[in-house]
């Protein structure tokens, strides 16, 4: 069992497990938009990780040069990221009128207003 | 070396996300995501995903940062509740966490050239692209030609998320915001003290935007192309507005134009399938475009990576207009 054979993933799972610990312990929306923002990431690292090929380069053809990493996950997390901060930015939007309705952006707060109503 | 620079690189971020964790005030959290989103563009680089990093650095330390900061600028800046049963949240991520462990051990090791992810279509992609679309960059071959049904389904999403954020905060209020702001008397903006700030971005501003219509059209040889344009253009255009107000910004570009523009990238996206299928061919077969199947193929990705980038570019402006356009009408 080598430990640089798994420490990649192991990571992109430690991050993961931190988003998901944000997003269900933290109340204010703000907080767990960023969790959600560290498990998206923690994704992005796995697939990237899985396209690393030893002693190959970046994906671009040059004369000379015979090895290359994996292109494929690098295409679709490209899009990803970009995918990634639109939603985001949909999230946010949501918060601002939550806000705006509520006065408050803390979770406890938006119910008890909710209950008392 | 390069596991090395791997491993501190991860434990930085490891750091980074546990910090984001612990601190309540929400200035320091975003300063954070946005080190977090630097450290793993840097990540990204030294496992070869060239065209990710660019897009990670651009899209993550400032088209998200601004984002969430203008966010906070409207709203409030630090957390007021304590976390919620963290003892038994904290278990359940540990089992989850210890079961994802359990699963990484039947992965193949970190760069096993022989692993199933390398075997399947990789290759092809590899050895043939330059032959079939004649693109040196592998990554924009595959993003623009050969999984062009993808990427249109993600500019879709892209200009659907831009819609609904302007939906949810509204088109009216967000053109008025100059008349708002007259209406109650700011006529000039607060930055307009910083001269040294205002006469360097002036001077930044058009190398951004030359630098990001270079990575637009240069993506088929190098890293780049249209989301990372799209991007850097934007942020460009949002640097101008953060310095010389969102009134000003808006006299450049207005959010009807913006929201024109952004309809426009996709559909030319969808336009060039539509024209591929008219001269005979499949839809998005840029093969048809032109005699030569390969200059057809030089077309076809000129054509939909501007769309693109038109696309992104206008709905990350739209969106960042959209809330800056808040600020003022709380007050």
């Amino acid at each position: 069992m080598n430990i640089g054979a798994h420490y990649n993933y192991w990571v992109a799972i430690f991050l993961m497990m931190t988003g998901f610990y944000v997003v269900i312990t933290h109340g204010n929306l703000i907080k767990k938009l960023i969790g959600l923002n560290l498990f998206t990431t923690s994704v992005f690292i796995l697939y990237i990780s899985l396209a690393k090929v030893r002693g190959g380069t970046a994906p671009i053809i040059a004369p000379g040069i015979e090895v290359y990493s994996n292109p494929l996950p690098h295409v679709l997390i490209l899009t990803a990221i970009v995918v990634g901060v639109a939603t985001t930015a949909v999230g946010l939007a949501l918060a601002l009128l939550i806000y705006d309705r509520y006065g408050t952006l803390e979770e406890e707060e938006i119910r008890l207003k909710d209950d008392s109503l | 070396m390069e596991l090395i620079i791997d491993i501190t690189l991860l434990t930085f971020l490891g750091l980074t996300a546990l910090a984001i964790n612990r601190i309540d005030k929400l200035f320091c959290v975003i300063m954070l995501s946005g080190i977090y989103s630097l450290l793993c563009a840097s990540l990204f680089v030294t496992m070869d995903a060239v065209d990710v990093a660019f897009t990670e650095a651009a899209v993550g330390t400032g088209i998200a940062t601004v984002l969430l900061l203008s966010t906070i600028g409207a709203t409030e800046t630090e957390q007021r509740s304590a976390p919620r049963r963290p003892l038994f949240a904290l278990l359940v991520v540990c089992a989850t966490g210890a079961i994802l462990v359990y699963g990484t051990m039947d992965m193949p090791a970190f760069g096993d050239p022989n692993a199933p992810i390398h075997q399947h279509v990789a290759p092809r992609y590899v050895q043939q692209s330059q032959q079939e679309v004649g693109s040196d960059n592998i990554v924009t071959s595959i993003l623009s030609s050969y999984r062009g049904f993808d990427t249109l389904g993600e500019t879709v999403v892209i200009f659907t998320a831009g819609l609904s954020v302007v939906g949810l905060i509204g088109f009216r209020g967000m053109q008025k915001f100059g008349d708002r702001q007259r209406a109650a008397g700011i006529t000039r903006d607060e930055m307009e003290q910083h001269l040294v700030l205002r006469i360097v971005i002036k001077m930044f501003i058009p190398l951004i935007l030359l630098f990001a219509l270079y990575v637009q059209f240069h993506g088929d040889f190098g890293p780049g192309g249209g989301f990372q344009a799209g991007v850097i253009f934007a942020s460009g255009f949002i640097f101008y507005t953060l310095m010389f107000g969102l009134d000003a910004a808006m006299r450049v570009v207005s959010p009807r134009t913006l929201s024109y523009i952004a309809a426009l990238g996709v559909l030319l996206y969808g336009g060039v399938g539509i024209a591929t299928m008219l001269m005979g061919g499949n839809y998005l077969d840029y093969d048809v475009l032109r005699h030569d199947p390969l200059h057809g193929q030089h077309l076809g990705i000129f054509l939909i990576e501007l769309g693109v980038g038109t696309t992104v570019f206008s709905v990350m402006v739209l969106i960042f207009f959209a809330f800056s356009s808040r600020k003022g009408l709380r007050q």
